[in-house]
This record gives C-alpha cells, sequence and structure tokens, in this order.
C-alpha cells in the first residue's frame, strides 16, 4: 500500500527544522532549507504554535490538473509526481496549490514537490511527523 | 563558504548606507565563529578610542558547520564591550546562524552609525536601511511584532533587535535573537544603540549545493544518533540547566542574597524540579538542533478583579533562576518568571542587572546609597519592587540609576561597597559558588565568563583541588571550547564533540583538517584574544578579588583570599610565557 506524509502531532513540534534541513538535503542536495518540500512555521512570532504546511496528498490533485505539460503526475495514494523534463516554470501549479505546499526552485527553475519519501519523518526527534499507508 | 576556501564576509557601513563583500581566502584558516570574529575584530577595531564610538565594529560570523550539522547553532559576536573596555564576545542560538547562512554570508562586520534609528534587513539579494524612527523606545517584544509584519519570510527569517536599555546606552543591555535567545554578556546591546541601530532582519535563499551528499548525510545522522539516542545531551531536554539550582544548594554553592549565603532556604521552591511542574509549558529548540532545551515557562497575573487574568510566557535558564531569583531572595516560581519578563522587555543581561540589584540592595540596607536614589524599597524578596529597580535602569532615570547603568564597576567607584561587590574581572559574576577554579576561570576567561573554561565543573567534579591541576584545566578548556565555539557548536553539545567527531564532520564537507590543526586552531584564537585584550589596556596585574567570595563558603569550605590570589599569579605566569612563544612563533 502506498503510504503519504502527515503532520498531526505538531504540537509536539520544538521547531528544530531537522525535517526541512533533511528533506533539503536528502530530495534537493541542498542545505539551504528554502529547498525543503515541508515548511515549518510559526503561526505568528516563536510565542505561537509551531504548524507545518505539507504536501496534503489530494487524490484530485488541483496542481496536476493546473499543469499545461502534464509535468505533474498522479501519484498512486495521493499527491503527485513531478517529471522535470516537461516543466516550463511556468509556476501554475504553485498557485493552484491552496494549502502553500509547493513553491518554486528558481535556481533549478521547477517546482518543489512532496515526493512522500519519508525523510522528514525519520529525522522528527518527536515524532510530530509520520506516514500513513493509504489505499491507491 | 561550504565547499569553498574562503570567507563571505558582508561589510556594512551604516554611516554611508553602503555595503560591500569580500571573499577572504586569509581567514579560512580561522575557521569561522570565535576565529574568524576575533580575526575581524582585531581588524576593524579603533584603539584608544570609546567602545561606542560610531567607528568601532560589530562583527558577527558563523563557522562551517552551522546548521547543517546537528546542535551547531550558535552565532558570535563580537565587539569592544562597553562594559568592560575591553574583548567583547557573545554567543546566541535562535535562527541567526540558519539565516547567515541562507543569506550566503559567514560573517558580518558593521561600522558606522545611522543618521536616524534603522533596522537593517539582509537577505541574499538585498541589503536595505530602514527607518526604525517608530520603533525607538518599544520594548523587544513589539519591535520584534512589528518587523515580523512589515517583512516576509515566516520561518526562514531572523529577527534581532534591542530595547529601551540599548538604546540608552545601559553597558549589560543585550541583543535579543528570535524572542527566545540573545547575545547576553557585554553590552552588545549598547554598541547597536550607539549605532542608532534597532535591528536587523536576515534571510535567504541561496543556493547551498551539497558536494558529496553520502558522506555528509552519513555523518549527520552519527552525529543525530549520539545526539537524541545517547544520555550525552538528555538533561538539556528534560530539567534544562534548572536543575542545577538544587544540585548546587546542596553542596552549599547556590550564590544567594548578593552571596551573603550559598545555600537558600526556598531553593526547592524555585529549583528546576518545581519551575517544571508549575510553569513549563513547552520546549523549543535552535534550528538544527534536536533536542529543545529552551524551556518556556508560563505565568498568569491578576490585572483586575473579578477574575481578570493575563498569561505571560517567558523562557528560563539556571542563569536566570539564580541572578533574578536566588540572589535578590525571590521565593516563588511565578515570581521569578515575572522578573525575567520585566528584564526580557527591557532588553538587559539578566546575570548583569541581577547582581547589580543585589550589590543595591545591601548598599541601601547599609546606607550607601538613599531611598532616593533607588526610588524603590529594594529588600530581598521584594519582586515589585526590583520590577521598578529594572524599568528604572532601562531608562537611567537618575543619577544613580544612569551610574549603575554602567555596571558594578562604575558603581562602586561612585557609591563603595567594593567589598560585596560580585564581580569577576569586571563582568558580574555567574551563577556558582564552587571554589577556586569558578573564581579564577571567571576572573581570566577571556570575556570573563564562566563558559569560557567551566570552572564551576572542576570544582564540582574534582576530587581533591590541586593548585597546578586547576591551571591546567583552566587553560586547556579555554583552548579546547576555542575550537567548538570557532565552529559554532553549542556548548551542551560538548560531549557530543569530541575531537574525532570534529574532524568527521569537517571531512565530510571537504576541509581535510587533522588533530594538529585542531590544537594549533585552538592556540592562535586563544592568544589573539589576549593579543586583543592587551591591546586595549586589559592587565590582570594588582588585581583585587572581592572580599565578599571569601567569606560565604562554597561547596570546599571558606576560600583562602591567599590561595586564590596565588593561583592568578601562577595562572599569569603559564599564559603569559606562551603568549611570549606563540608571539615569537608567529
Amino acid at each position: 500500500m502506498p503510504k503519504v506524509l502527515r503532520a498531526d502531532n505538531m504540537n509536539k513540534c520544538l521547531g528544530c527544522f531537522t525535517c526541512m534541513l533533511t528533506c533539503a538535503a536528502v530530495n534537493h542536495n541542498n542545505h539551504n532549507l528554502a529547498k525543503s518540500s515541508i515548511k515549518v512555521k510559526t503561526r505568528g512570532g516563536l510565542q505561537s504554535k509551531f504548524a507545518a504546511t505539507i504536501c496534503v496528498a489530494c487524490k484530485e490533485p488541483a496542481c496536476a490538473e493546473a499543469c499545461p505539460t502534464n509535468a505533474l503526475v498522479k501519484r498512486p495514494g495521493g499527491g503527485v509526481k513531478l517529471i522535470e523534463e516537461k516543466c516550463i516554470a511556468c509556476e501554475k501549479c504553485v498557485s493552484a496549490c491552496i494549502v502553500g505546499s509547493i513553491h518554486m526552485d528558481y535556481d533549478r527553475k521547477i517546482p518543489i514537490v512532496c515526493r512522500h519519501c519519508g525523510a522528514c519523518v525519520r529525522m522528527c526527534p518527536h515524532n510530530c511527523l509520520s506516514m500513513e499507508e493509504v489505499s491507491e | 563558504m561550504i565547499g569553498k576556501d574562503f570567507i563571505r564576509v558582508l561589510y556594512i557601513d551604516l554611516t554611508n548606507k553602503k555595503a560591500d563583500i569580500q571573499e577572504r581566502k586569509d581567514l579560512y584558516k580561522y575557521l569561522g565563529g570565535v576565529g574568524v570574529a576575533a580575526k575581524l575584530l582585531e581588524e576593524n577595531m579603533k584603539k584608544g578610542v570609546n567602545p561606542l564610538h560610531e567607528r568601532q565594529p560589530i562583527i558577527i560570523s558563523i563557522g562551517p558547520l552551522s546548521t547543517i550539522f546537528p546542535v551547531v547553532t550558535k552565532a558570535v559576536a563580537t565587539f569592544i564591550s562597553p562594559h568592560t573596555g575591553e574583548y567583547g564576545e557573545s554567543h546566541a542560538g535562535g535562527r541567526l546562524a540558519m539565516a547567515i547562512r541562507n543569506a550566503g554570508y559567514d560573517a558580518i562586520v558593521i561600522t558606522g552609525k545611522a543618521q536616524k534609528p534603522t533596522y537593517l534587513v539582509i537577505t541574499d539579494k538585498n541589503i536595505e536601511f530602514k527607518d526604525a524612527r517608530a520603533m525607538w523606545g518599544l520594548d523587544i517584544e513589539e519591535t520584534g511584532r512589528v518587523i515580523r509584519e512589515r517583512e516576509p519570510g515566516p520561518g526562514k527569517r531572523s529577527i534581532i533587535r534591542i530595547g529601551r536599555a540599548g538604546e540608552n546606552l545601559v553597558t549589560y543591555s543585550c541583543v535579543n535573537v528570535d524572542t527566545y535567545r540573545h547575545f547576553g554578556r557585554l553590552g552588545i546591546g549598547a554598541v547597536f544603540g550607539s549605532k542608532n541601530l534597532k535591528a536587523m532582519m536576515i534571510m535567504g535563499e541561496e543556493d547551498l549545493p551539497i558536494a558529496n551528499l553520502k558522506e555528509y548525510f552519513k555523518t549527520y545522522q552519527e552525529i543525530y544518533k549520539k545526539v537524541t539516542q545517547t544520555d550525552a545531551m538528555a538533561k538539556y531536554h528534560e530539567l534544562g540547566t534548572p536543575m542545577n539550582i538544587k544540585v548546587l544548594n546542596s553542596i552549599s554553592s547556590l550564590p544567594t542574597k548578593n552571596l551573603l549565603q550559598s545555600t537558600f532556604e526556598h531553593a526547592d521552591d524555585i529549583s528546576g524540579e518545581t519551575f517544571a511542574e508549575k510553569n513549563l509549558v513547552r520546549k523549543v529548540s535552535c534550528v538544527g538542533c534536536p533536542i529543545g532545551c529552551i524551556h518556556i515557562g508560563q505565568f498568569r497575573r491578576e490585572f483586575d478583579k473579578g477574575f481578570e487574568y493575563e498569561s505571560i510566557s517567558v523562557s528560563y535558564d539556571h542563569e536566570l533562576i539564580y541572578a533574578l531569583g536566588s540572589l535578590l531572595g525571590i521565593k516563588t516560581t511565578d515570581e521569578v518568571l515575572q522578573i525575567i519578563e520585566e528584564v526580557e522587555l527591557a532588553g538587559l543581561d539578566a546575570i548583569s542587572t541581577g547582581v547589580v540589584l543585589a550589590w543595591a540592595t545591601e548598599a541601601l540596607k547599609k546606607g550607601l546609597i538613599s531611598r532616593e536614589d533607588t526610588l524603590a524599597n529594594l529588600e530581598f524578596g521584594n519582586t515589585m519592587e526590583y520590577i521598578k529597580a529594572i524599568d528604572n535602569i532601562a531608562d537611567r532615570i537618575n543619577e544613580f540609576y544612569y551610574t549603575i547603568g554602567k555596571g558594578l564597576k562604575e558603581a562602586v567607584k561612585k557609591y563603595g561597597g567594593e567589598e560585596f561587590a560580585l564581580l569577576y574581572g569586571g563582568n558580574e559574576m555567574a551563577g556558582y559558588h564552587t571554589g577556586y577554579a569558578f573564581a579564577l576561570g571567571q576572573t581570566v576567561g577571556a570575556r570573563h565568563s564562566h563558559l569560557d573554561n567551566a570552572g564551576y565543573s572542576y570544582d564540582q567534579s574534582a576530587k581533591e583541588l590541586k593548585d597546578e591541576e586547576i591551571i591546567d584545566y583552566v587553560i586547556n578548556e579555554e583552548k579546547e571550547r576555542a575550537i567548538l565555539t570557532s565552529l559554532c557548536i553549542c556548548l551542551f553539545a560538548r560531549k557530543v564533540y569530541d575531537r574525532p567527531t570534529i574532524l568527521k564532520a569537517l571531512n565530510a564537507i571537504g576541509i581535510n583538517w587533522n588533530d594538529q590543526d585542531l590544537t594549533k586552531l585552538a592556540n592562535d584564537i586563544f592568544f589573539t584574544k589576549l593579543k586583543i585584550k592587551k591591546e586595549l589596556g586589559y592587565s590582570l596585574e594588582n588585581y583585587k578579588f572581592p572580599k565578599r567570595i571569601f567569606e560565604t563558603p562554597t561547596m570546599w569550605g571558606n576560600m583562602d583570599e591567599e590561595r586564590l590570589n596565588r593561583l592568578l599569579k601562577m595562572y599569569i605566569e603559564r599564559v603569559e610565557k606562551e603568549y611570549e612563544d606563540w608571539s615569537r612563533g608567529k
């Protein structure tokens, strides 16, 4: 069964950003956490709670529908896969994703899209994140 | 820069609103952090010029491992301290190191003075000098909020700022870093104030490609495992540093009521355990640290009758509970948190503020100063009066507060009471009264901090105090810590980052250093700092320890003044000889 990323325990988050550093390193070969597809931030100042913006693994992904070149294709279990060669960096997927999960990597001229690989989950020290088995 | 052989320095000139970037290959051998910051201070400082003169620099630097390895979280600041008049160095966690890294810099040098209150916005794409006139006078929290709402980048940015104390040039004012962290000691807040620099916001999306992902990530995971799955750092996540309160109290080493006592009858009421049970609401981390040592405590305050409460969250640590708790005779955790909050909002260094107020309490009782001076009824345990006094310090409201705004050293010059002024090397004492190694260590440390060499740790772990051993420990530990702080590794992770681990991490990102290189670095940093201090007129000849420290027992009983003086002499002789050898070898 395919798995998708969930962030159901963000009340436990320490704000260490290890998930982002790991995602940026493992998936984008980069030390800058701006390259991460999971985005942790506060709800307004450090005195508020932490929140994670993640790909919610839509079964009917609006980002893929908005893509004019079929560079985003449906992924089993939800969400999308990026076919880099087809991407023309039009950024339509960015505005189509209403949860704000997709943003551009302007260095490589591609959108940063979650692969639901689970690397962030493995490096979360407080078990805020998890991988959930879902049907295709 | 990661994977390159230079240090990328951003120079900012506030007077002319100009910036310059230099790639400095010659600084690469100092790695980063304290090494690079000390060197840049040496280059940019102006001898014989007031520390608050616009020509004096502020340096902030990070290291090659910053953010990209676990618990490498600190940014280092150097400056000429308006508090001691000599070498100023302070370290802060939070998000600053990440933000500087992502903006694409290794170090920032700020000189000049803005014509009007200004805040800086530094990103990988721009440097902006923005109007902060409306923020002048705002506290730390409001200043943070205004910038958060005006500037983009939540989650990726760092906002550092000063409060009223920094604006008013109190020599122990701090720079607040991302709400819960600080460049605390030695008055960098006043240096910001003297430059009309209210705040800085830093962020960036600089491309930082990884040269050898396999090697890097393997090493990363090994260190991550050591941090999270061994007990090397467990205590920092659990009770945190406040666990020291009970421990120090049980061994007669907890400075209490201006060190009239070294045990506190209410120690249990303000212990780490009590804070955890009564007030702890969450723990947070600096970026890149899976530990979560920042303990946030909450208290509620009744602002009106009829069950009208506000709730306030502040971070607490051992040093704060000591300086704003036991040293002032404060009996409850709620009251300690209230005093911490006041110190936070004003932008003061917590340790110096507490020690100055403890001295003032005794000076008032002894008649050296009067109620007309203090405008508050300072007496041990009286929280509300201390809160008034803290505001008065930040505002420098009258001649007395103006004077104590220059620190305890200046206060005793004017009002006396030197014998009970808890000063080591011109800086207010940290929260340990453990014995000779602490007393010597804080006096001789490069920045007169207990963290320079952790003498308190020797006192607590030694089976017997031996003079030669104390000298060895204080010197060697400070040198080893120069390696950790040049890499900006949090000192809480010192057990994780032993030398082999440090070398492994460096090698994994292509810095092929060996053990001898680290030894040389440690020596170079140790003596570069001493050189800077000497150039600024620092000397320990004729140094006098405060009488009070000999009157109150430590865990080893009462210290003997003669013995401590002898230790100081031994230290000076040893270091001077080594310094001469080092100077000749250059």
